[in-house]
């Protein structure tokens, strides 16, 4: 079975290419990247007007199985991803049960390898049902296919075991991605603190609630040596601290997400729930502060925080809704939003979608190298499309971005070597 | 205020016939009633008002005598309150005397369907127990829809049910007389 | 008034009132609030007659419901609607579906299901009264929703002002207390300077709320200062269980900074009046010789609140659904 892409953008930041190449996919691997390739091939792809790069890898995601099927399945959160043209995806722990046991990891690999759809790579949880007390099995984990370990959803509030999470995980070379968030500023909070949070009455969230212990981890981490990825950061402060840390020489990473650098807490005015999140939207200065630190690479990964929660939970009244949005089907079209918006180049945009987030998680993916396994994704970027309710493919639709005209869509993705997604619509298997 | 000229009005009384009309009618208050013994004026918001308190004030010139004066804003007693599409501006109620044994003489500037003087009936029922209670108009234009009738009227004009009677007093109009126009119904 | 006159009357510019409910004073018109007052002023003359009632909504139904405790506000809006003839129903949380896990969309729905008019709520979420208006036909008066607002009582308050002072323009008042928690503050902030009046807020910093002052309103934590140049002092309750939020150390002390006091009011203007939403901790953030002295407008506070309350219900539960 041979697939050739041809008269495609090959944008490969990890090789340094961005070019027209003709990319050859044989037996699940790249088989060759070429100016003019002429192999006969089962299936030839015009490629052309479009850019053709390694696989986007979303390496926060919560994927809500076990425990919550109604909000997403592994099965529909994995459908979703694809469509989005995504080709892996790390989902959190924070199931029911905590994924804290090496079981939990092969069961949800298990179900990907059945569904045959993307790749799902496990993010185990940092301890025993994430509360913080008591580490879990790293090793375990690791062996049963966990990528990264995380509590995300809830700090890590005793800096011991912050601490010893660190330290231990190197045995493992593992990261330990991390909710920054101070409780006692988080006071219950559901916005940000600022003006809007004062006009609606609603329980603010100081910036600082995050920033705060964004400092004492650097600390941990410079402490420890152990690698650290600060999940979904949204506020200057924290970018502050992150970009000095890095030019000290500190072993961190961070990521942030589509909506923090396309919307503020003015979203939130009228109580939408859809504009709930957490760490929450914060202020126009933030968002210009984020936009620098994706520029500048103080943020490595943009990820999606993909949080599916089913219609009856924020069809409520603001502060007893619960935190999060969907973000799998938009996150590259928000993202592209930057590349036209000068902020980002096209290659910065594969970088943080996918070289980087393979580099944090030690996988070997990201690039599109000779030999490598064929995750592609190829997308449009000037194709223009709304996003609709009713197009969703998450079985969740709770998203600020509905009614959006978008810009940029992936229209074909292949997943070692197997086609999940063509012209834009997801490929029936079996 | 111009009068648009693609309606047109026609005059069925000036400023000097109302007032006449007015003296008429403070002397026929006088006479039914055998003096001002007992008796008060309502005037109903906003042109009533003004009339009552005209009417107030030829009747002290007359008897030398002053008859006691109310306001009536009738809004929140109207039969179609809950059906009309814009809300009443409500205008103030005023009777700083007790009803009770008076002889009241309720006064509007145009009887018509008879709604108003209902809505106005029950909201004095509201304040007390008045001996009774007599009708003073400056116009009747006819088509009444309830059993209702006036005990001294200015002036009866016949109309249709299309016209509009406007009545303009020099409070709050800044001129006085009586038009009838073609009416604009939507 | 002749019949039908409305259609050709001089003052219809005032006659405009199109909404269904009544969520806060931050959404509100400088005319919609003075229209609101106005028509209050027709509904304080029926309050003062030998008869107190008006057969203007009825037939209409008004639901009262009332997620927390609130004897007062509860009792006010009753009066209000039954002043009104409308039929008036109460439900309060206790004893209701909502303590059995019932969605407040749920409970509300199945009320307006009795084909009731409009919804009086009073809930713990902010916010709660424009979803519950989102979220059914019926229209929603806003009887305190959270922290968010309180509008009746901003409006209550406001009228009571005007009366005593006869203009809003340039009258300087001062709430006093805890401005965060407090949707009575939010309402008298929105209202008061749509009306021009000049805003102070004084309490403990803690307690003040962050970028108040991007509302037009001074801050000010002394009392002692802030006091001396008023009309009006409008002073808050205190909850006694924010002192566990490590807001202030204890009753005693804040009663010592923030507690208006007869030796406080001699430092502020002769004629200030001083204003309480209620009910008074006294001796806390009051003392019983200010609540009954002679600057007290509490008591006018709650016979205007009935007042306010009519000319709400009376416009919002007319408006076409």
């Amino acid at each position: 079975m041979k697939t050739l892409l041809k008269n495609g953008r090959l944008i490969d930041p990890k090789n340094g290419i961005d070019a027209k190449r003709d990319v050859l996919i044989e037996e699940g691997r790249i088989k060759r990247v070429g100016d003019t390739l002429t192999d006969k091939a089962d299936t030839v792809i015009d490629a052309s007007g479009k850019v053709v790069c390694p696989g986007l890898i979303d390496m926060h995601v919560h994927l809500r199985q076990p425990g919550y099927e109604y909000k997403e399945t592994i099965e529909t959160g994995l459908r979703a991803a694809a469509k989005g043209g995504v080709t892996a995806v790390c989902p959190m722990p924070n199931t029911m049960p905590v994924a804290d046991r090496r079981s939990d990891m092969e069961f949800m690999i298990g179900e990907a390898r059945r569904l045959e759809l993307i790749n799902l790579w496990p993010v185990g949880a940092v301890t025993l049902k994430q509360e913080g007390q008591e580490l879990t099995e790293f090793g375990e984990l690791r062996k049963g296919g966990a990528v990264a370990l995380s509590d995300d959803g809830r700090p890590i509030v005793d800096s011991n075991i912050m601490r010893r999470a660190l330290e231990y995980a190197k045995k493992f070379d593992m990261a330990i991605l991390a909710h920054c968030q101070d409780e006692g500023l988080f006071c219950g909070g559901c916005m940000n603190e600022g003006l809007v949070s004062t006009r609606l009455g609603l329980q603010g969230i100081p910036a600082e609630a995050e920033s705060v212990e964004v400092a004492r981890d650097i600390q941990l981490a410079d402490l420890t040596g152990g690698r650290l990825h600060f999940c979904h950061i949204s506020s200057r402060k924290s970018l502050d601290l992150i970009r000095e840390a890095k030019a000290r020489g500190s072993k961190v990473t961070a990521e942030t997400c589509p909506h923090y650098f396309h919307l503020t807490d003015e979203a939130v005015l009228r109580y939408n729930t859809y504009a709930k999140m957490n760490p929450p939207l914060r202020t126009a200065e933030d968002v210009a502060a984020v936009k620098k630190a994706v520029a500048d690479g103080t943020i490595d990964v943009i990820a999606t925080d993909h949080a599916p929660h089913a219609e009856g939970e924020k069809d409520a009244e603001f502060d007893k809704a619960p935190f999060g949005i969907i973000g799998l089907e938009t996150s590259l079209a928000l993202t592209l939003g930057l590349v036209r918006e000068g902020v980002l180049t096209l290659t910065g945009l594969v970088r943080m979608m996918s070289q980087k987030p393979a580099e944090i998680l030690k996988m070997d993916r990201g690039h599109l190298s000779e030999g490598a396994a064929a995750d592609v994704t190829v997308f449009d970027p000037e194709l223009d499309w709304v996003y609709e309710k009713d197009k969703i493919v998450s079985k969740s639709k709770n998203s600020p971005f509905l009614g959006w005209r978008l810009k940029g869509r992936a229209t074909d993705v292949w997943v070692a070597g197997r086609c999940v997604l063509r012209n834009g619509e997801l490929v029936k298997h079996g | 205020m111009p009068v648009n000229g693609a309606r047109a009005e026609k005059q069925v009384l000036d400023g000097p016939s109302i007032e006449r009309t007015l003296t008429r009618i403070a002397h026929e208050i006088l006479e039914k009633n055998k003096g001002v013994e007992g008796l008060a004026l309502i005037g109903i918001q906003t042109r009533g008002v003004t009339l009552a308190r005209r009417l107030g004030e030829l009747i002290r010139s007359i008897s030398s005598m002053q008859v006691p004066l109310g306001l009536l804003d009738i809004n929140l007693y109207r039969d179609d309150l809950t059906r009309v599409a814009e809300h009443p501006q409500l205008h103030r109620t005023e009777i700083p005397y007790d009803i009770d044994g008076m002889t009241l003489v309720l006064v509007d500037d145009v009887l018509y369907t008879g709604r108003t003087v209902r809505s106005a009936l029950n909201a004095l029922m509201d304040f007390g127990r008045p001996r009774r209670i007599q009708l003073a108009v400056l116009i009747d234009r006819g088509h009444r829809e309830l059993p209702i009738r006036a005990d001294y009227v200015g002036k009866n004009i016949p109309t249709s049910d299309e016209e509009i009677v406007h009545v303009r007093l020099t409070d709050p109009d800044g001129r006085e007389e009586v038009v009838v126009s073609a009416g604009s119904h939507r | 008034m002749s019949e039908r006159a409305a259609v050709e009357s001089p003052d219809k510019k005032t006659a405009q009132w199109t909404r269904k409910d009544l969520l806060s004073l931050e959404e509100l018109t400088r005319e919609e609030i003075e229209h609101i007052l106005v028509t209050a002023e027709s509904f304080k003359e029926v309050s003062a007659r030998e008869v107190k009632k008006v057969p203007a909504l009825r037939g209409k139904t008004i639901a009262n419901l009332f997620f927390e405790p609130s004897t007062r506000t509860r009792t006010s809006f009753e009066l209000a609607a039954k002043r009104l003839s409308a039929d008036l129903v109460n439900f309060s949380s206790s004893g209701s579906s909502t303590s059995k896990g019932e969605t407040l969309r749920d409970t509300a729905k199945n009320i307006e299901a009795m084909n009731v008019d409009t919804i009086v709520m009073r809930h713990s979420s902010s916010g709660s009264a424009e979803y519950l208006a989102r979220s059914i036909r019926a229209g929603v008066v806003n009887a305190g929703d959270g922290i968010h607002e309180h509008p009746t009582q901003g409006l209550l308050d406001i009228f009571t002002i005007r009366e005593r002072k006869g203009t809003l323009a340039g009258v300087r008042v001062c709430l006093v207390g805890d401005i965060l928690h407090s949707r009575v503050a939010r309402s008298n902030i929105w209202g008061l300077k749509k009306l021009g009046a000049h805003v102070t807020v004084c309490g403990p910093p803690t307690l003040i709320p962050p970028h108040i002052e991007k509302l037009g309103v001074e801050v000010c934590y002394d009392l002692n200062k802030a006091v001396e140049s008023q009309d009006v002092l409008n002073i808050l309750r205190i909850q006694l269980e924010r002192q566990k939020g490590a807001f202030f150390p204890s009753i005693r002390e804040y009663a010592a900074e923030y507690g208006i006091t007869r030796d406080q009011l001699r430092r502020a203007k002769p004629d200030v009046i001083v204003m309480h939403p209620g009910p008074i901790n006294r001796g806390v953030e009051l003392s019983s010789d200010v609540a009954d002295g002679p600057n007290s407008v509490i008591l006018d506070q709650v016979t205007n609140g009935v007042a306010v309350r009519m000319a709400v219900l009376y416009l919002t539960t007319l408006v076409e659904r």
